[in-house]
């Protein structure tokens, strides 16, 4: 099973990088984006999707700092190498 | 005393480290895929990128077999010293409270910082000179040594700090502005509960000499980490 793993910093947590990605959004002509923030993606085919929740927390995601969001993407999309 | 330096792939500053503690006791390197801590009397997780940083600092390097080996050695009272890095390896290994994110500056940001202990008899810093000569305990005692780090603004929810202030678990703190990385009340550096395990991102090990760097002012948390173990001793 192809799974995908969201991870962003906890609301009212300062986030330096989307900050800078939203200051520097106007001044490309890109006007009205607000409330920008970055976090990570993380991608995995696993067989035994009760593992994701445990991993986040494990190791994928600090808790203390970061929220995750687990999405699972079945069927498996084909690699665009073998597409 | 002997002091254990712990390498992971991607450490930089073990021999700074090293040589710190050769000043004031013997030292050895410790290898991260080595579970044995070879009977050292203390253990400094040092600075660089284990792993490369990679996922988070500090995250991959927490479950390096030695950690193991040193969570059970800090549980059981052991001094543990954890720099920049290391201090970033402590807190995701969960012997340190809260975390280390990016810098409020967003950059890598490399200088000179002044440091007030907070809390002068901790076997951290019971060797720190006192401020003034006839020992003014009104006056903090002020640390001279360098930082380099990106990600190094101390963080954690504010029911923590309370009650790692309460606790007087801040050992350390940024002086007047000082806090260039945007941690949170200028915490530099933070213990554990029982005081045994200590983390900090200023560099104490690349402040041992007056002739490199102008300071050797880190020299003292290495001095106090072997006057609290000869404490122990007798």
């Amino acid at each position: 099973m192809r799974a995908r793993v969201l991870i962003r910093p906890k609301a009212g947590i300062l986030d330096p990088q989307g900050a800078a990605v939203e200051r520097a959004l106007p001044a490309l002509g890109f006007a009205g984006a607000s409330h920008v923030h970055v976090g990570r993606l993380v991608e995995l085919d696993i067989e035994d999707a009760d593992q994701l929740r445990p991993m986040c927390e494990r190791l994928l995601a600090n808790p203390l700092v970061e929220d995750y969001e687990i999405q699972l993407l079945d069927p498996a999309p084909r690699d665009e190498a073998s597409a | 005393m002997k002091f254990g330096v712990i390498q992971f792939p991607g450490t930089c500053d073990e021999l700074d480290a090293l040589n710190a503690a050769r000043l004031v006791g013997d030292a050895r390197l410790l290898w991260h895929a080595d579970p044995r801590l070879h009977h050292v009397d203390a253990v400094i997780v040092p600075g660089g990128f284990s792993y490369g940083d990679y996922l988070r600092a500090g995250a991959i390097a927490r479950f390096a077999p030695v950690m193991d080996s040193v969570i059970a050695f800090a549980r059981e009272g052991g001094l543990v010293l954890g720099i920049c890095n290391g201090f970033q390896i402590l807190c995701e290994a969960n012997l340190l409270p809260g975390a280390l994110l990016v810098n409020a500056n967003r950059r890598f940001t490399f200088r000179q910082v002044n440091l007030d202990v907070i809390r002068p008899h901790t076997p951290f810093t019971r060797a720190c000179p006192p401020a003034t000569a006839d020992g003014d305990s009104e006056q903090p005692i002020r640390l001279s040594i360098p930082a380099k780090h990106s990600c190094g603004r101390y963080y954690a929810d504010e029911p923590t700090l309370d009650a790692i202030e309460a606790r007087g678990q801040v050992v350390l703190r940024y002086a007047p502005g000082e806090n260039f990385n945007g941690s949170l009340r200028d915490i530099a550096a933070v213990s554990n509960q029982a005081g045994n395990v200590l983390g900090l991102m200023p560099h104490p090990e690349h402040a041992v000499h007056e002739l490199l760097g102008g300071s050797a002012d880190g020299l003292c948390l290495f001095r106090s980490m072997s006057l609290a173990l000869d404490a122990d001793a007798t």
